[in-house]
């Protein structure tokens, strides 16, 4: 494998966020993972970004309760 | 496709279904029937699914599309927001990490973790319900839902590029509303900035 190509802070925060969705190709990934790996500042930028991102899943998700399940269940019935 | 596979799979993700259609559309009883609507419109177009493995996409594109169809109806404005796709160009270089980040504090303090921690679900969900339409879609579908930006750009129809830039704009705007609103409710700290001592000075202004 070749070695991984040194990157700077505003070069990893740029693909950051890309990174944390597993959007950037393979060599790009290497590179950021590889910063942020060494520099504690965008370290601790990585761990922010991805909370933030837990907590928007977390969003994204709403419980449908008991009477809603029952009312998709009646219309699958009816399938 | 068989029925009950169908049902399974659509109680299995109805919590998903109902947290992407309630950001949507910004109310639980719109979103109930904004689902009500997708499955029956999934199970009509059942043939379409060509990859069962692809059924989680597949039933998302319909609840984006039967929502944007419902929006352009209502409204009646059939390109809405068309020029969305330039604006929020300065957002995108916003970061809420820049804004709590201290980096002089002493490093037991973290302002970026503590404000995550006092962030409430509802706080993220004003936020992303103030978004404009075609930036809160792509944050459903992204951040909430969490597709890929292949799946995103076949359901809404755009090139990768146009999600990649408008997922950008869209987190900016967000991370910005979201330190707007974080000031005004108190979650952040003044800023507090580090004793400026002048060393030379220091004697003489000694109260
Ligand atoms: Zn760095």
């Amino acid at each position: 494998m070749k070695p991984v190509k040194t990157i700077g802070c505003d070069e990893a925060l740029k693909h950051l966020l890309e990174y944390l969705d597993q959007e950037l190709g393979a060599a790009k990934h290497r590179e950021v993972e590889h910063h942020i790996e060494v520099c504690r500042s965008c370290f601790s930028r990585t761990e922010f970004e991805q909370r933030l991102k837990n907590r928007l899943r977390d969003a994204g998700r709403e419980s449908s309760g008991e009477s809603f399940e029952e009312r998709i269940k009646t219309l699958l019935r009816r399938f | 496709m068989d029925r009950e596979w169908f049902e399974g799979r659509v109680i299995g993700l109805l919590d998903e279904l109902l947290g992407a259609a309630l950001r949507l559309a910004k109310n639980r009883h719109d979103a109930e029937d904004l689902v009500a609507e997708t499955v029956t419109k999934a199970w009509a177009n059942r043939r379409s699914l060509k990859d069962a493995e692809r059924f989680r996409p597949w039933i998302f594109r319909i609840l984006t599309n039967a929502f944007l169809s419902e929006c352009r109806k209502r409204a009646a404005r059939p390109t809405a927001d068309v020029a969305v796709d330039d604006a929020g160009e300065t957002d995108a270089s916003f970061s809420l990490f820049e804004e709590l980040h201290q980096p002089f504090l002493l490093w037991w303090s973290n302002p970026e973790k503590e404000f995550l921690n006092k962030l409430l679900r509802e706080d993220l969900e004003r936020a992303v319900d103030a978004l404009p339409e075609t930036f809160r879609t792509v944050v459903v579908l992204a951040e909430l839902e969490g597709l890929a930006y292949g799946e995103i750009a076949g359901i809404l129809g755009v090139p990768v590029g146009t999600v990649r830039s408008r997922l950008a704009r869209a987190r900016g705007q967000l991370q910005k509303a979201l330190w707007v609103h974080a000031q005004e409710a108190g979650l952040t700290r003044p800023a507090r900035k580090p004793v400026e001592v002048s060393h030379e000075a220091s004697e003489d202004d000694r109260v």
